[in-house]
């Protein structure tokens, strides 16, 4: 036992900096707990490119395949379709694809595809990702005037057949188109840009 | 003997003493009428949830792959499966029927009032950690309303500005609901939220009685100490702890009266239990919904999605704003706003019975929006829906800023002294 007298001012700074170093060392200790949730390795590694053959697809229909575990639309849009879409551009949020990040430059066009006819899109709403419904000829029902479009059930978004976004509706954006090209005329490559293979 | 026992164990760690100042000798008000049995119901649901759900792990597949096939196993294989499993199904029901009237019982009296703040602010907490646990739970059998439940709760997280989409990454750990989020929400129900809501009830019960039961009339039990005469006081022994600073009135120990009056309650409430375990185990498809009788299917969502009905309040307010951090701030606000209730009155008066007839008349518009948001949520949504979903958010919301501007100067009627029987 010492007959020091007591340095308060000393002992505040040694609790601070005790507590300080303590603390650090709290935060560190949290990474490795907060970064385990962040997707795995063998979860990044997945998604692959999906091939889908559209030498059966029939004007008007529409085929769903399974690309990073995400639904993607193939459609085959008829000349009406086209020309409703073009009649009805002032009810889109959107229509000029002006949001970089919805599709890539390639799609950044009227119809957001490679071909006018085909439609190829992420079939999530950008409100809170349902996947909305495709309703051929009873469209009317949501948007006056229009009969082919995409409706989502959850939160009633509506989108137009290039997965344009109507004004008044919760979702904020179009529909994602995914990077896609063409390996012939009957078979769409979803998943690598075209450029790059 | 016995008597020495117990003073051996006394002496080490305070049984009696517990025992009495929490039940034997705890004053409770003696008007208490049948919205006093809601506390205790919610307990006796949430062991019911615990022990059901321990039995549930036993046979329950946490996977992507195996978890659908193991709920038709228990349903199907295991001996009483069915039973432990609408149990708990049901219990997640019947647990947020006895909080929601736990809480308009806290609304009607005035408990929320000083000094019952923290004690409001715990039960706000455990309805939070109520809400994710059940959320969570939800997605566990793995069927298309789990899935795309699941779905649509993760992307609220992405209205969030800049940081929104990398959170929504990290909530899921995957670029989709998948089988790692399944995992961890299985993680998270079973063993962190039933962990939080279990401590969160203790602290509940904890500031409960340091501030004691409200009681319908919202009129104090404890008095200044030497301002009751002697032949007012209760007959009852009360634990020093509570006499020493205060004079009890009209009061009688919570073991054995309110017990005995919690079982009345509880034998009411088992009543309908088990008429819903056995007789209508889905409700009529709320409380276990048609669409999850099918597998997950991450390509196409089901034509009409709707959370289970707790929920559906807040879903309406969600879906009422025609923008996406919008709606997800207002369907936040709309629980922020309970739980600030103790500094938006600003009323002396607790109890409904002895206050105005515009604040009768504003519970009242606000119990009937929230009902009428609870169905409009559950339905598809069409322009006339949405527009009365948006009339019935607005009074929502009024309820509580008409509260703040008349409780100040309320015509409130006089008080009377003593509880009325």
């Amino acid at each position: 036992m010492s007959n020091a007298p007591v340095d308060n001012s000393r002992r505040r700074f040694l609790t601070a900096a005790t507590a300080v170093v303590g603390g650090v060392g709290a935060v560190a200790a949290a990474v490795p707990f907060i970064k385990s949730w962040n997707p795995s390795e063998k979860a990044k590694a997945a998604g692959a490119p999906v091939e889908v053959d559209i030498s059966k697809l029939e004007p008007g229909q529409l085929l769903r395949v399974e690309w990073r575990g995400k639904p993607v639309w193939v459609v085959r849009r008829t000349d009406a379709v086209l020309e409703e879409m073009k009649a009805n551009q002032d009810k889109l949020k959107d229509p000029g694809s002006s949001e970089v990040d919805q599709q890539p430059d390639y799609a950044k066009n009227e119809y957001r595809s490679l071909k006018p006819e085909l439609l190829v899109a992420v079939g999530l709403c950008t409100h809170l990702g349902c996947s909305p419904t495709y309703l051929p000829g009873n469209f009317s029902e949501q948007v006056e005037g229009m009969n082919y479009g995409f409706f989502c059930p959850c939160h009633g978004s509506k989108f137009d057949m290039a997965g344009r976004v109507f004004k008044d509706v919760p979702a904020p954006l179009n529909l994602v188109i995914p990077p896609y090209h063409f390996k012939d005329d009957t078979t769409i490559l979803v998943g690598v840009d075209g450029g790059t293979v | 003997m016995w008597r020495n026992l117990l003073e051996w164990i006394e002496y080490r760690i305070p049984m009696q003493r517990v025992w009495n100042m929490h039940l034997a000798q705890y004053p409770t008000p003696v008007n208490f009428n049948f919205w006093y049995f809601f506390g205790s119901l919610a307990m006796i649901v949430l062991v019911n949830q615990i022990v059901t759900g321990i039995w549930l792990t036993m046979n329950y597949v946490p996977s992507a792959e195996g978890a659908f096939a193991s709920i038709e196993y228990i349903m199907r294989d295991v001996e009483y499966g069915w039973l432990l499993r609408y149990m708990h199904s049901t219990g997640a029901s019947a647990f947020f029927v006895v909080v929601y009237l736990h809480m308009f019982r806290g609304l009607i009296y005035g408990s929320y009032q000083k000094p019952r703040e923290l004690l409001w602010l715990f039960g706000m907490f455990i309805f939070l950690a109520l809400m994710a646990e059940a959320f969570m739970g939800y997605l566990l059998p793995w069927g298309q309303m789990s899935y795309w439940g699941a779905q649509v709760i993760i992307s609220l997280f992405g209205a969030i500005p800049v940081i929104g989409d990398d959170l929504t990454l990290w909530i899921r750990g995957d670029y989709v609901v998948s089988g790692a989020t399944l995992n961890r929400f299985f993680a998270l129900h079973v063993i962190a939220l039933p962990l939080v809501l279990v401590v969160l009830v203790f602290l509940h019960l904890v500031a409960l009685h340091e501030v004691g039961s409200n009681n319908p009339d919202g009129v104090d039990i404890k008095r200044p100490k030497g301002s009751v005469a002697d032949e007012d006081k209760p007959k009852f022994k009360f634990h020093e702890y509570y006499t020493s600073k205060k004079d009890i009135i009209d009061a009688a120990p919570f073991f054995p009266y309110f017990v005995v009056k919690d079982l009345i309650g509880i034998g009411v409430f088992l009543f309908f239990f088990a008429w819903v375990i056995f007789f209508n185990p889905e409700m009529g498809g709320f409380f276990l919904e048609p669409p999850n009788f099918e597998a997950a299917n991450p390509l196409k969502t089901p034509e009409h999605i709707a959370p289970v009905w707790y929920f559906t309040p807040f879903y309406a307010i969600l879906r009422a704003i025609p923008h996406k951090l919008g709606g997800v701030i207002f369907m936040g606000l709309a629980i922020v706003v309970l739980a600030l209730l103790p500094w938006l009155d600003r009323c002396k008066v607790r109890s409904i019975r002895y206050r105005s007839g515009f604040h009768k008349l504003n519970i009242a518009q606000f119990s009937v929006s929230f009902i009428a948001l609870g169905i409009l949520g559950a339905l598809p949504a069409t322009d006339t829906y949405t527009l009365f979903a948006r009339i019935f958010t607005f009074l929502y919301f009024a309820f509580f800023v008409l509260l703040w501007f008349y409780s100040k100067n309320e015509n409130t009627k006089p008080v009377p002294a003593r509880l009325t029987r």
